[in-house]
């Protein structure tokens, strides 16, 4: 700062240099409680979580996380199966939803004609916003008895052929299990992907695109040269956006993964997700033990999104550095 | 002694978009070999009288030129010539430095790999010979695997340059190759532009008129979308035809 300006040309409105050299350190007090606030609510949840979760801690120590049996007559319980789950179903949900994330996030940005566009990105935006039991219910009504009508007994009768694939299609069909539970989340988090992905690539500088092109390269050899390369870190953050809405979703998943604690090899038999979990049994879990576990499961939860996030940040700074100088 | 041939030919060039009318009927030669400067004050139209010479407007809808543009003799404005092959026959340097989020050797490979099958022996002496001739070999032959961004600016302009004569263009198109960069690296970049003369046709578009006094054999001012005059460089910055010239050169306006 210079000198005060004159008070001709002081804004409407504006205070005395004294009042605003008051209002400062309150302004920067407000904001740091805010989040020091959101710093105390995360460690209180940790904390809360632990204490609840102490008698299951007690009694299965580290085999909770290594066994798969669930057994709330014996009070036998362990996380493998939701564990299991709750990955997998992720993971499907990833590889369905990243390639036409993609695809939808390209088009907008350099295949769609200018009067398309708007309507088209209120869709992706409109999907995003229909609630999860929507999903969960389309999943169960609509996709279900497609999966067990046409695509299960199509993929036995295929794939299904090939000795160790077999597996992965067995059962009967009965529409609901892990594969049905990816599709739906993929579909749930698309939009977000898509979404982020199209500010990514909408972020490419004209003339680095216009570059490529004035080599004589097609919108493809540009799309793939230059536009994913330059925003593969705010794709990997789409991404990332998309894998931790997936991992923690509930009510769609509880609808159409079948609820059983059962490992199993197929795509198709019923099995269970840490979310859909809790969802199910919350309500009927009767011993101080079986509430336990289930808090544990949750505790455990989230610790792998806390893992899962960590990593993604770590990865990123690591990718960061060699383009520090541009 | 013969003069030059005419490399480009262009006759009655006019470019709208939507309804305004950014070009109005341009007439002018480009010499082969030599390198021709575009002058005039921003938003003249120079820098969309040169993308027309590669149809870069053709990625923008509404975007209209009309007229021809001869390159020996053919209209690259006719939509039956491919704008792929034009575009290897007619390179292009931007305003800022583009390296491709890729290697530096990467980079300068771009469009030979584009063009087809290539052997790797061809392919490294080519990229060898394109960034000796850019004037980057030196500087960069330890660290060809490095990312091009990594490179200062001037380097990178330089590594662009390599990479559009990689593939051995006709005609080079430079849109105010200096204008992000530090003296000493503009420097760098016109003893690059003076070396090249001969081999490429240069059009260069640039704000600098001292810039187009020293690279430049023959310059072209424009105004408001038209071309005022056109002539060896030393006779229109000396002896300018036109009022408008005279005017902009001696710094009345612009």
């Amino acid at each position: 700062m210079t000198a005060a300006p004159p008070a001709a040309l002081a804004a409407p409105g504006s205070r005395s240099p004294r009042r605003r050299r008051r209002g400062d350190p309150l302004f920067r007090g407000l904001t740091r409680a805010a989040a020091a606030a959101l710093l105390g609510l995360v460690v209180t949840m940790v904390v809360l979580l632990l204490i609840a979760a102490r008698p299951s801690i007690d009694a299965f120590g580290w085999r909770f996380l290594v066994t798969a049996s669930w057994n709330p007559v014996t009070e036998q319980f362990g996380a493998v199966t939701p564990i299991v789950g709750t990955l997998l179903s992720t993971a499907i949900a990833l590889a369905a939803a990243l390639p036409v994330a993609l695809g939808i996030a390209l088009f907008l940005e350099e295949i769609c004609p200018g009067p398309l566009r708007t309507p088209f990105s209120m869709a992706i935006e409109l999907l995003a916003a229909i609630p999860s039991i929507v999903y969960g219910m389309w999943g169960l009504f609509v996709l279900a008895p497609l999966m067990a009508d046409h695509v299960q007994p199509a993929l036995q009768a295929t794939l299904g052929r090939l000795p160790l694939l077999s597996h992965l299609f067995a059962g009967p069909p009965m529409g609901i299990g892990m594969l049905t539970a990816g599709l739906v989340l993929g579909l749930m988090v698309l939009p977000f992907i898509a979404s982020v992905s199209g500010d990514v690539l909408a972020m490419v500088p004209r003339q680095l695109k216009e570059s490529a092109y004035g080599m004589g390269a097609t919108p493809w050899e540009v799309v793939r040269d230059v536009m994913l390369p330059y925003g593969r870190k705010g794709l990997f953050a789409a991404v990332v956006l998309g894998l931790g809405r997936a991992i923690g979703e509930t009510m769609a998943i509880t609808f159409v993964i079948g609820n059983a604690h059962r490992l199993s090899a197929s795509l198709f038999a019923p099995g269970n997700s840490i979310a859909s979990t809790l969802a199910n049994e919350f309500t009927e879990a009767d011993g101080d033990l079986y509430l336990a576990a289930l808090i544990e499961l949750g505790l455990i939860l989230f610790v792998i999104t806390f893992l899962i996030l960590g990593a993604a940040q770590l990865w990123l700074r690591r990718m960061a550095q060699p383009e520090a100088g541009r | 002694m013969s003069g030059p041939s005419v490399k480009i030919a262009v006759r009655h060039l006019s470019f709208t978009y939507g309804d305004h009318r950014v070009l109005d009927d341009n007439t002018v030669d480009i010499l082969e070999g030599r390198v021709t400067a575009f002058i005039g004050p921003s938003g003249c139209g120079k820098s969309t009288h040169l993308r027309c010479y590669n149809r870069m407007f053709d990625l923008y809808p509404g975007h209209r030129a009309e007229g021809e543009i001869l390159m020996d003799g053919e209209n690259l404005l006719d939509p039956a010539v491919p704008a792929l092959e034009l575009r290897q026959r007619v390179g292009m340097i931007f305003q800022k430095p583009t390296p491709f989020p890729m290697s530096i050797g990467d980079n300068v490979a771009y469009g030979l790999r584009l063009k087809g099958k290539i052997s790797r022996t061809e392919l490294n002496d080519r990229v060898e010979a394109a960034l000796k001739s850019a004037a980057l070999w030196d500087e960069v032959r330890d660290k060809l695997h490095e990312p091009g961004t990594a490179l200062s600016g001037g380097q990178q302009q330089r590594l662009c340059i390599a990479r559009a004569i990689a593939v051995e263009p006709e005609v080079l198109l430079m849109d105010e190759p200096c204008s992000a960069l530090d003296p000493i690296a503009t420097a760098k970049i016109e003893e690059l532009i003076d070396r090249l003369r001969g081999r490429y046709t240069v059009v260069i578009v640039t704000h600098n008129m001292q810039q187009a006094s020293r690279v430049s054999d023959r310059t072209a001012f424009m105004y408001l979308g038209r071309l005022v005059e056109v002539g060896p460089t030393d006779q229109l910055f000396q002896n300018p035809q036109c009022k408008e010239t005279d005017d902009y050169i001696t710094g009345r306006f612009g």
